[in-house]
């Protein structure tokens, strides 16, 4: 059975686990049925041109996993950022794990998305949130909303910032030999109120894991949210990231993106600027080698006037790797006065690595400033005999010109801890070790 | 220390560089002149063994040894600086950080351990001191944005921490107003000891100076034409290139 016919069966039986009374149950009916008649994208859709799920499709994946497991702290300490206090919000293969996590209710929800879906208290909240922003149409969102049932739900209510940042963290342990998971995350930030939080998706073992997940976020009134997914899995494990960000007057979000290992990742961005002052930021840095794929697609529609929108992604390819950057940037007519920047910047390390790098922009209104630039090149040799002539060694001389290349985009991470721990994930993707933190 | 026997090289298929001899010892300051386009440039990098040059013929001994196969970072580790008459632009990377990066390289080539951090930076603040450059200069991008002038002073200021045994200095003086030509001039007397030794090209006698030169030798069309003391320089000065165009073309 191909995986589009197992998982629109296997809904049949995820119904016998869910409140079926529930109204959230109306909203994932309607989206199997989209998914049942739009099926996964094909390369044949624009948006997927240079991304197959193809392969994934013929792997037997369970779509519930079998038995529960749990993990030890000490064994997986180090996927966190351990040197700081955190709320966590952890699962173990697609099941909240209550000994890895610490969330809570002190002013502030920080919990999970099965009691906000379930509990009456969170009726309301759900009623006006839930499957509001995220598309009700491109097909792997809607299979996800299909199966939303778990992940993490954060409200922050008007005025109120949480102690610390907030660690989302999903573990696959491999004890399916293949598993798909579909987190749902929910993401409120009240009036006023700010948060940060760093989510990543970690695979503990070589078996296949195929991950779908899809982030609603609203940030309402001069609300902050600054989100970091740190993107570091091993060669077996694939990522379908869907975030959708609905912003309102003077909100600022930031998204950093950090790609540096996984079979295949796919990001997609979405900004709704529907407000006024708002500030959109999306960076990204991309070291990936082997036969890696990273697509990232980026998407802001400006709809109200006066704000702004900044994109900063940097690339670098090794071996026979593929990049994909997709930028689309929609101006409505009234937007005017609108910033948009979107940067998208290269390497190729290697002459079998490709990127595609488009940006697509939809202007309607007359007074914006747009700028976008992309550029795909090599290390400079003359930079490079510069450092060597020093007595740096080619192979640091590399890494080093190649640090210096991403590292504007870690200037904006306002986690130093973060900050550090990316240097690190850095260095070691470039295998050197330079004794200092750009 | 230097010992340059008919070397030739190439760019691109032309010939640049058309049989050097030159010979540099310990203690001693030698200048390299010569009309623009000559070959100045290309000599100092193919002596730091730059790529880009293809040396088709004739060798290159440091102290003795056939450095035909070092890499560029094996000759620095063995003593070789080469202040570059275009320096390099490299944005993210800050001063302190690429001359920490340097040193310790350097430090482990030699099987040393890292330089202490306090070493580290009281050798940053001594030698930043010695140079007149502000603190604030050193935690910006390498070079990226900086004067024509602060670049020189910013090559001499790693020379300064490097401490090379040979170092040459490509058109150093361009671009230094005068206060910056003396505090640069005084970087490199500074350095300057019995066991060193320093090449100096330069299109002006002011700077010759302030290091004085043992050795004076007239590059053009890729050969050393003529050699003389600190006097050729003043001659050059006064009477241009003509004459040595014209005593070549014989
Ligand atoms: N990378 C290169 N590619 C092509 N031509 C080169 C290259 N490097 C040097 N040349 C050529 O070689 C010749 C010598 O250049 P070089 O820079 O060594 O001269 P120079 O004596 O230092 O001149 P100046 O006094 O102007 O600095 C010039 O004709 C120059 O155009
Ligand atoms: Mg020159």
């Amino acid at each position: 059975m191909d995986l589009k016919d197992k998982l629109v069966s296997s809904f049949l039986a995820f119904e016998n686990n869910v409140d079926v009374h529930n109204p959230v149950h109306d909203v994932r009916t309607e989206a199997i049925k989209n998914f049942e008649t739009k099926g996964f994208p094909s390369r044949k859709e624009e948006a997927w041109k240079y991304t197959s799920l193809n392969s994934l499709q013929k792997i037997d994946f369970s779509i519930f996993p079998k038995k529960e497991s749990s993990l030890e702290y000490k064994d997986v300490k180090k996927y966190f950022i351990h040197q700081i206090d955190t709320y966590k919000i952890v699962f173990i293969d697609g099941v909240f794990s209550s000994n890895l996590s610490e969330t809570t209710h002190d002013g502030v929800d920080i919990c999970l998305m099965s009691s906000a879906l379930t509990k009456p208290m969170y009726k309301a909240v759900i009623d006006v949130y839930f499957n509001k922003v995220a598309s009700k149409d491109e097909s792997l969102t809607t299979l996800n909303t299909a199966f939303s049932r778990e992940g993490a739900y954060i409200y922050i209510p008007k005025n109120k910032v949480p102690k610390k940042p907030i660690e989302i963290i999903h573990f696959s342990t491999g004890n399916d030999v293949a598993l798909m998971l579909q987190p749902r995350n929910l993401i409120i930030a009240e009036e006023n109120s700010e948060m940060q939080i760093i989510e990543r998706h970690q695979s503990l073992t070589s078996n296949a894991v195929l991950t779908n997940c899809v982030t609603e976020i609203f940030a309402a009134k001069n609300a902050i949210v600054d989100y970091y997914k740190v993107q570091n899995d091993v060669d077996s494990a694939s990522l379908v990231d869907n975030t959708y960000v609905d912003q309102k007057d003077g909100s600022h979000v930031k998204v950093h993106t950090f790609s540096f290992g996984g079979k295949l990742l796919r990001n997609n961005l979405n900004f709704y600027q529907n407000g006024e002052r708002i500030d959109s930021t999306m960076k990204g840095i991309t070291i990936i080698g082997d036969k890696q794929h990273v697509d990232h697609h980026t998407l802001v529609h400006h709809i109200e006037p006066n704000c702004e929108s900044h994109q900063d992604y940097k690339g670098i390819y090794a071996d026979s790797s593929t990049g994909v950057f997709n930028g689309k940037i929609i101006v409505d007519k009234i937007a005017q006065k609108t910033n948009a920047f979107q940067k998208n910047n290269n390497i190729l390390i290697s002459d079998k690595a490709t990127i595609n790098t488009k940006p697509q922009l939809e202007i309607f209104a007359d007074d914006v400033k747009c700028s976008h630039g992309c550029t795909i090149g090599q290390l400079d040799e003359e930079a490079l005999f510069y450092l060597q002539s020093r007595g740096i060694p080619k192979k640091e001389a590399r890494a080093l010109l190649m640090y210096a290349f991403a590292n504007n985009v870690l200037e904006s991470v306002s986690i130093p801890e973060l900050k550090v721990r990316i240097n690190k994930l850095i260095a070691n993707k470039l295998g050197v070790n330079l004794g200092f933190d750009l | 220390m230097l010992k340059i026997k008919d070397l030739h090289a190439n760019v691109e298929g032309k010939e640049i560089l058309r049989g050097i001899n030159l010979e540099v010892n310990a203690g001693e300051v030698h200048a390299i002149m010569g009309p623009n386009g000559s070959g100045k440039s290309t000599l100092a990098s193919v002596i730091a063994g730059n790529e880009t040059y293809e040396v088709t013929a004739g060798d290159i001994f440091l102290n003795g040894e056939n450095i035909e196969d070092l890499s560029p970072e094996e000759r620095a580790h063995n003593g070789v600086f080469l202040s570059f008459q275009y320096p390099v632009e490299i944005p993210g990377v800050s001063v302190t950080n690429f001359m920490k990066t340097a040193i310790n390289e350097s430090r482990k080539a030699k099987g040393l351990e890292d330089m202490p951090a306090k070493d580290m930076l009281k050798l940053i603040r001594d030698k930043s001191e010695l140079l007149e450059i502000d603190r604030k200069f050193l935690s910006r991008s390498l070079n990226e944005g900086f004067s024509g002038g602060e670049k020189k002073r910013n090559e001499i200021f790693q020379m300064a921490m490097l401490e090379p045994k040979l170092a040459i200095l490509d058109e150093t003086d361009s671009g230094l107003d005068i206060d910056a030509l003396r505090i640069v001039a005084n970087g490199v007397n500074k350095l300057k000891s019995k066991d060193n030794a320093v090449v100096v090209i330069t299109h002006y006698q002011r700077l010759l100076e302030y290091i004085v030169p043992d050795f004076v030798h007239v590059l053009y069309n890729g050969k050393i034409v003529k050699s003389g003391t600190k006097e050729l320089a003043m001659e050059l000065e006064e009477k241009g290139y003509d004459w040595i165009k014209q005593e070549a073309a014989v």
